[in-house]
């Protein structure tokens, strides 16, 4: 059983958080049309879309209602109101999300009644634009909360509800924010492998895969559509990808009784085998050869690839379905978790974790528990970790910023999993030592138990 | 809030400030804050603006009373430098939890905060930043300040700028504010001499400054504090010690620069260090604010001596690229460059300046711009993306220099970029920095990839009639042509 260990600390030092509302506005990036909207102070929107460019080296749809200090105190939603009214006109969205931050939360701001009000009263002006609320005050969660419930919030908001005529192809899938834009275009590819139709919501391989479009477009330009979100309740089957999109898809089976699948990580032989055995079972078709092709791959990639992990001690700071899809992975290549950091304490699927402890904190708690690992494994904030430990650092999650292409980067499937082996291989390789003389003293330390000792062949 | 309501009116009255003087009684009254249109606006808050002025004093613990947006999303991302200390790169938040919120443990929490940083890390001093949060719901943290101060015996800052006050350059003025009143003037140095001067609102970008501090020296000018780049606690505890100081970057500091020669009868003027002439002439201003404060007047025929080999060396280096960017169109989209002598010196070796926003400029600077470009149409306030968007598509200029929140629109127009405001890679100040600026622009703009990517892709430009050879009706005969297709194609297309 895993112990989770709760922070004590009161000061962070260096956070692994990205706020909620970053989250919520990540997901909306995944419709096409959309524009988010922070509702908070110009501050609040300006570091979350600094953040996004820094990752996707993108332009980013993102606004605020500019909450000043008048309006904090007599209330924001006149600014609520203008902000709508003003995207509308000036952008013509086909989606607004509005994301709350920590400031009109701690003000109490009742603003789903604003918002039906500012649909009461602009039904003629705001037709053609849906507008959906994501309640995400900074003050709890991060990005996974932030995404999961604008999902929530696009299915309650848009979505038909009731019993539908299920078209037996068409798939609804629900994946989680820490899919890269590869592997969403990769996922797509696999199911239509299998002559199903699937829908993504969000699905940030549209909109974030960094293209040339022929023209200034101030919206996300791809992405799930409106359209498709409506029609989400004809879907013959959901599956979801992450334990955090487990609500979403309970509000989307409770409004069209769309039965749903877990599945907690696509990275690994047994968890790809898993969805690949469920998209067999729902089309009735057999696993295409390319498929299988690819399954050998990187049974192939696991025989030449295992040298490198097995002993390995391991590092890890990231939001709860993306540890454990980290954490299984490298477990499962003969790694062990040293040290395994996250945001929160609210998720299920911290218990799954393959690690004696998981502790909630920041990357300051990663960086004290590192010392003596091999690898450090999280986002580029760790940068200054690896550097003081002297510990290679492999970037994963949100934010990217000082490397190239990490959206194109794919970690999932067969493929993925087979290229997450070669990465993680090489960065070893690219850090091994030439033995010495000292290292291998039998004499030196012959008193440290083995597993403490550390290769010769892997220290750097 | 009623003291942070009064310092916002303090350094919104702001008598050095040009603009301000141009108004009556009521309109200075109203402050220069702009209210912001909800759903179309753009920039930092007033907390922004003082982390952006006080972070890169880099041996102080900057910890930021808030839930985890304000550090969380925005920590460690600007691209200062420093020569020695790197705690400010570490980021401290209280995060603030919803428990924290309900419970009213803000200031608690803010307090142990401190005691933690103090115990593990040392720091020369915290500076605590309250956000909109914080502020919100009432945490003292002056007193909390003051508090902690007394117990560990260390210097701990509160800084007021919650984000709600307003905009960045708000925030810029409060972090100055905090400075007067907690730091500036609380150390006595014991090596005050009369060639040490103030640099404010120097940000050492890329290590730039490193590139202006050596001029400095070999005239006999000690720099005491540089406000904030590479700063250390210390240096802005003594600096109102210094003899002269000169304000960089327009006017984000302005109450400190005046405030300082009222205290402590500093003299100041504005200058620059980007451009050619600019990076002279502050050179001259300095030494004469010296020699008018006391100091011996040879420094001044050291100054000149300087600038001349300097000046040549730079000219001639810059002529080395009249050839490839003469008649080159620049398009300057920034708020930020008041220096014009960059215009000067991209002008002196043929390039063409197309169109120049002047948002953030003075009449003075307008009246500046319409002598050197000799065309006021190349004026425009701010340009909407869209239109941007259109100029550049349209190729009417051959590079874009701005900040990173258009960097989009050139690239998505296939326009060559180059950022000149702070996420820049390279330092541009002083003589080299010139050069290195215009080397960056010959760079960018003889890039092999504007060929590949203007281009369009082969099969979107056939002659017409080629696209129906496959759809003839006779099988036979489709084969047949089809093959012949592919053998003229590969023909065409292949290396000859």
């Amino acid at each position: 059983m895993v112990r989770i260990l709760r922070n004590t600390k009161s000061a962070a030092v260096n956070p692994l958080k990205s706020s909620q509302p970053l989250g919520a506005a990540f997901a909306f990036l995944g419709v096409d049309g959309a524009m988010p909207l922070f509702h908070g102070s110009q501050g609040c929107t300006s570091f979350a879309l600094v953040l996004f460019v820094r990752h996707f080296k993108e332009a980013i749809p993102l606004q605020t209602t500019a909450m000043d200090e008048v309006a904090t105190i007599l209330g924001g939603a006149d600014h609520l109101e203008e902000a709508i009214l003003n995207l509308k006109i000036r952008t013509k969205p086909k989606l607004i999300g509005v994301c709350t931050t920590a400031l009109v939360e701690a003000r109490g701001e009742d603003c789903a009644s604003d918002i039906a009000n500012v649909k009461l009263k602009h039904a003629e002006e705001l037709a053609g634009t849906e507008v959906v609320l994501a309640n995400t005050p900074d003050f709890d969660g991060a990005i996974e909360e932030g995404w999961a419930k604008a999902v929530a919030a696009m299915i309650e908001g848009i979505t038909r509800s009731g019993a539908r005529t299920r078209q037996p192809k068409k798939i609804a899938i629900l994946p989680g924010c820490n899919l890269t834009v590869a592997d969403v275009e990769h996922l797509r590819d696999m199911v239509e492998s299998f002559g199903l139709k699937p829908i993504i919501l969000p699905d940030v391989s549209g909109s974030l895969d960094g293209t040339v479009p022929d023209r200034w477009v101030t919206t996300t330009y791809g992405g799930t559509s409106v359209e498709e979100i409506r029609e989400l309740g004809t879907a013959a089957q959901c599956i979801v990808i992450g334990e955090h999109m487990r609500h979403p898809a309970k509000m989307l089976h409770g409004l069209t009784g769309v039965p749903y699948v877990v599945l907690q990580s696509l990275t690994g032989l047994k968890a790809v085998d898993r969805f690949v055995s469920v998209l067999s079972a729902v089309s009735g078709a057999a696993v295409p050869a390319r498929v299988r092709r690819r399954r050998a791959q990187l049974e192939d990639a696991l025989l030449d690839g295992h040298f490198h992990f097995g002993g390995k001690k391991i590092a890890i700071a990231a939001e709860p379905d993306q540890l454990y899809q980290l954490a299984t992975f490298f477990a499962g290549m003969g790694s062990k978790i040293a040290a395994a950091v996250t945001t929160t304490d609210m998720s299920k699927i911290l218990e799954k974790v393959p690690a004696e402890w998981v502790q909630i904190g920041d990357l300051g708690d990663l960086e004290a528990l590192a010392a003596g690992a091999d690898l450090l494994v999280t986002h580029s904030h760790g940068r200054q970790a690896s550097q003081r430990l002297g510990i290679p650092l492999m970037r994963v999650g949100f934010p990217i910023f000082d490397r190239l292409g990490s959206q194109h980067k794919l970690t999932i499937l067969y493929e993925g999993t087979r290229d997450l082996i070669f990465e993680v291989a090489n960065i070893f390789q690219a850090n091994q030592h030439a033995p010495t003389p000292e290292a291998l003293d039998p004499f030196r330390k012959r008193e440290m138990p083995d597993e403490l000792r550390s290769s010769p062949l892997t220290r750097h | 809030m009623t003291s942070l309501s009064a310092k916002i009116q303090d350094v919104f009255d702001e008598p050095a400030c040009d603009n301000n003087r141009g108004k009556d009684a009521k309109a200075r009254k109203e402050g220069c804050s702009k209210p912001l249109t909800p759903g179309a606006a753009a920039g930092g808050c007033a907390f922004d603006g003082a982390k952006i002025v006080l972070q890169p004093i880099t041996d102080v613990a900057h910890l930021v009373h808030a839930p985890i947006a304000c550090e969380g999303n925005s920590w460690d991302n600007r691209g200062a430098a420093s020569s020695g200390p790197t705690l400010w790169r570490t980021s401290f938040t209280t995060d603030l939890t919803e428990l924290d919120v309900v419970m009213g443990q803000g200031e608690r929490k803010l307090f142990k905060a401190i005691r933690e940083i103090k115990e593990t890390y040392a720091p020369a001093a915290v500076f605590v930043y309250s956000t909109c949060v914080t502020a919100l719901i009432g945490d003292d943290i002056d007193a909390v300040c003051k508090r902690a101060a007394e117990k560990f015996g260390l210097a701990v800052v509160p800084i007021n700028a919650p984000g709600l006050a307003g905009s960045k350059n708000l925030g810029n003025k409060l972090a100055a504010e905090a400075l007067l009143d907690h730091v500036i003037g609380t150390v006595e140095p014991d090596d005050a001499g009369p060639y040490d001067i103030n640099i404010l609102g120097e940000f050492n970008l890329s290590g730039e400054f490193w590139l202006v501090k050596p001029l400095l020296e070999r005239i006999g000018i000690r720099v005491r504090a540089c406000i904030p780049g590479d700063a250390r606690y210390i240096d802005i505890a003594s600096a109102h010690r210094a003899r002269a100081t000169m304000m960089v970057c327009s006017s984000a500091l302005i109450n400190l620069a005046r405030k300082m020669e009222e205290r402590w009868d500093i003299p100041f003027f504005e200058g620059s260090f980007y451009g050619i002439t600019d990076t002279s002439e502050a050179l001259r201003n300095l030494a004469e604010l010296l020699v008018r404060k006391g100091a011996d007047a040879e420094i001044l025929d050291r100054t000149d001596t300087l600038i001349a080999e300097q000046e040549a060396i730079a000219w001639k280096k810059l002529e080395a690229y009249r050839r490839r960017l003469q008649g080159k169109r620049v398009l300057l989209n920034t708020g930020g460059v008041k220096s014009w002598s960059v215009v000067h010196a991209l002008m002196e070796i043929g390039m063409e300046i197309v169109g120049t926003s002047v948002k953030k400029s003075t009449v003075e600077d307008k009246e500046r711009i319409k002598r050197i470009l000799k065309d006021e149409n190349h004026m425009f306030e701010q340009m909407a993306a869209r239109d941007l968007y259109a100029m550049l598509s349209k190729h009417k200029a051959d590079i874009m220099l701005s900040g990173g929140r258009t960097q989009f629109i050139a690239l998505k127009a296939k326009t060559p970029w180059l950022d000149i405001n702070q996420e820049r890679q390279h330092p541009y100040a002083g003589y080299d920095g010139m050069v290195e600026l215009v080397r960056q622009i010959d760079l960018a703009i003889h890039n092999p990839i504007w060929g590949q990517v203007r281009e369009p892709a082969p099969w979107d430009c056939q002659p017409a009639g080629e696209d129906d050879l496959a759809s003839t009706k006779n099988g036979t005969a489709t084969v047949n042509a089809f093959n012949e297709f592919v053998g003229a194609t590969a023909h065409r297309l292949g290396e000859r």
